[in-house]
């Protein structure tokens, strides 16, 4: 799938969409998902599956395989397309043993030193009974510090939508990638109107979504995000081979880069990318 | 994981009756403050002040507030009815502080600990770029400092007028939680009433001992977000601490007046104060190691 040259961010064409545009794309299900670019971009794939404490959660997808040659985990989120497949997925919305596979993944690449790329694509995770029961908020967390410690390049894209925690649980990298269309926020704009606005309709959501900045290049400016790939003019689902041979150059490009450092330099690396965040906005007032 | 309104959670000052909510019986304010703000009847535990946490876990005089001078802006330039600067001008005022959590050292029954708690009733105890960051520099003042740490945990989430910088702030503080873990130093989460969200989803969660009051709620997703989408009655007790205990998500449940007690005791057991660099050099040198030779 990969013979297509790179795509080059069209920087007027990022700058004009609007960011609830931007939303309704990265929700767009014909857009490329985990899936496909598993399926285009890595060789012997394997899936694994099971956190090995409760269930598979079918929300996240992930196994080994071949990156441009070399062995890696791939672990993302997958929404499904079919309206059978949403449902078996739960819309892309992991269960705590959806993050749990997650981390016995992330020890695993860990263990037997393969660079770790993960695909963002959720709304967020799945709210209910079951999920408190088991440990969400507890799932969400031992992620980020796992993530935070791994002695591994780890390499991040975000593919659709980045729902608050449950997109972050698999999202502590050492370069954070967007693409052009996607967002990433600490709430969906829905439910920002929902609180702040006490209201639902579409001129407040639209509101919500300026407001939040889950823009790539707002995220770039913000030092949230590294890079923006850019995708085919109109989006990913436009035409997804150019999509997915693009943002594949952009994680083979950061994997050649990262694999050349010491184990302990890519741990380091990555606490000091997150401990930078924000970091500009502080003031000191007596 | 937005935070939730802040719910007023104390009557007026001057009020001298307090309706418990636990019980529905009417008390003597003071009678109650006295109580160490738990109902005489029920036990309901109420909320505690940032200053009345301190005054009734600390050693009398030890408290050395750190960082207290760091203060955010507005990243996103955030306006919903209110702009941002507007809202944190207003917490400011009324918190007399810059954000919402206050952190430094002290003893417990003379154990050393670095602690930090959270300020509920400063934009409902939201996480942002300076309590993130606030809490990372206290954990890492920590382990260059051999101390342990303690959290006390209130908040409604990460703080939606910081977007994606207030998120990535669960992952600072993880990340900093994994060196002091690497230290050995212990960690204890203490969740109070309420700790959801963002927060919950982070370093509340991450403690070597998760322990909570009695009644706090505690949970990733806010209850009507799951009663709207479940269409589920949900049980009276959900996303309380008893609910996390039984569920395995607790250490320990403590009551307010044995709160002090149950740190010093851990303390004792888990990291007696003995530092690590002392530790090491009273061992047999390793005749592998290079500097031995
Ligand atoms: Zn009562």
């Amino acid at each position: 799938m990969a013979r297509r040259g790179p795509l080059k961010v069209a920087a007027a064409a990022t700058e004009g969409l609007a960011p609830i545009a931007r939303v309704r794309l990265a929700r767009d299900p014909s857009r490329p998902q985990t899936q496909d670019y598993i399926d285009g971009l890595v060789s012997d794939f394997i899936e694994l599956h099971g956190d090995r404490r409760f269930a598979d959660d079918p929300a996240i997808i992930g196994g080994v395989g071949r990156w441009a040659g070399r062995p890696v985990m791939v672990v993302g989120h997958q929404r499904g397309r079919s309206t059978a497949e949403r449902l078996r997925r739960n819309f892309g919305k992991p269960h705590p043993e959806g993050y749990r596979k997650a981390a016995r993944l992330f020890t695993l690449a860990d263990r037997f030193r393969l660079p770790l790329i993960t695909f963002v694509d959720t709304q967020g995770a799945e709210p209910g009974v079951g999920a408190e029961e088991r440990g969400q908020a507890e799932a969400i967390a031992a992620n980020l510090e796992l993530m935070a410690r791994l002695e591994v390049p780890v390499i991040v894209a975000v593919i659709g939508e980045g729902g608050s925690g449950g997109a972050l649980a698999l999202g502590v990298g050492n370069v954070v990638l967007m693409q052009e269309n996607a967002c990433y926020s600490v709430i969906t704009p829905e439910g920002c109107a929902a609180i702040l606005w006490r209201e639902s309709g579409p001129d407040k959501v639209a509101e919500a979504a300026a407001a939040l900045r889950l823009a790539a290049p707002d995220l770039l400016r913000l030092g949230v995000i590294d890079e923006i790939v850019a995708e085919p003019p109109g989006g990913a689902q436009r035409d997804p081979a150019a999509a997915i041979a693009t943002l594949g150059a952009a994680v083979t490009r950061h994997l050649s880069r990262l694999e050349r450092l010491a184990p302990a330099r890519l741990r380091q690396a990555r606490e000091r990318r997150f401990a930078a965040i924000g970091a500009p906005f502080l003031s000191s007032i007596a | 994981m937005p935070q939730q309104a802040a719910a007023p959670t104390a009557p007026p000052a001057d009020d001298i009756w307090l309706k418990c909510p636990g019980c529905r019986e009417i008390a003597f304010r003071k009678e109650v403050e006295r109580n160490l703000n738990v109902c005489l009847k029920c036990g309901h535990h109420f909320r505690l002040t940032v200053e009345q946490r301190l005054a009734i876990t600390l050693d009398r005089g030890t408290w050395r507030e750190l960082f207290a001078d760091l203060a955010g802006g507005d990243p996103l330039n955030f306006t919903d009815s209110r702009t941002y600067p507007e809202r944190l001008a207003a917490a400011r005022r009324s918190a007399g502080r810059h954000d919402a959590i206050v952190v430094g050292t002290g003893a417990i029954e003379a154990h050393p600990t670095a602690l930090a708690i959270m300020d509920f009733n400063f934009m409902g105890g939201s996480m942002g770029i300076v309590v993130g960051h606030k809490l990372a520099r206290l954990i890492d003042f920590a382990r260059t400092h051999h101390l342990p740490v303690i959290v006390f945990a209130a908040s409604g989430g990460a703080r939606m007028q910081e977007g994606a910088l207030a998120l990535m702030q669960m992952a600072r503080v993880a990340t900093a939680l994994g060196r002091l873990r690497d230290a050995r130093l212990p960690y204890i989460a203490v969740a109070c009433d309420p700790t959801t969200g963002g927060v919950a989803a982070s370093f509340a969660s991450l403690g070597d001992l998760n322990l909570a009051e009695p009644g706090a709620v505690i949970g990733f997703a806010g209850r009507r977000v799951i009663e709207q989408t479940t269409n589920q009655q949900l049980p009276d007790d959900f996303q309380t601490a008893e609910f996390l205990l039984k569920h395995g998500m607790l250490d320990t449940i403590v009551p307010r007046a044995a709160m002090r007690h149950t740190f010093a005791l851990l303390l004792d057991l888990l990291a007696p104060p003995v530092r690590p660099v002392r530790q090491r050099s009273a061992r047999p040198r390793r005749s592998s190691s290079p500097k031995a030779d």
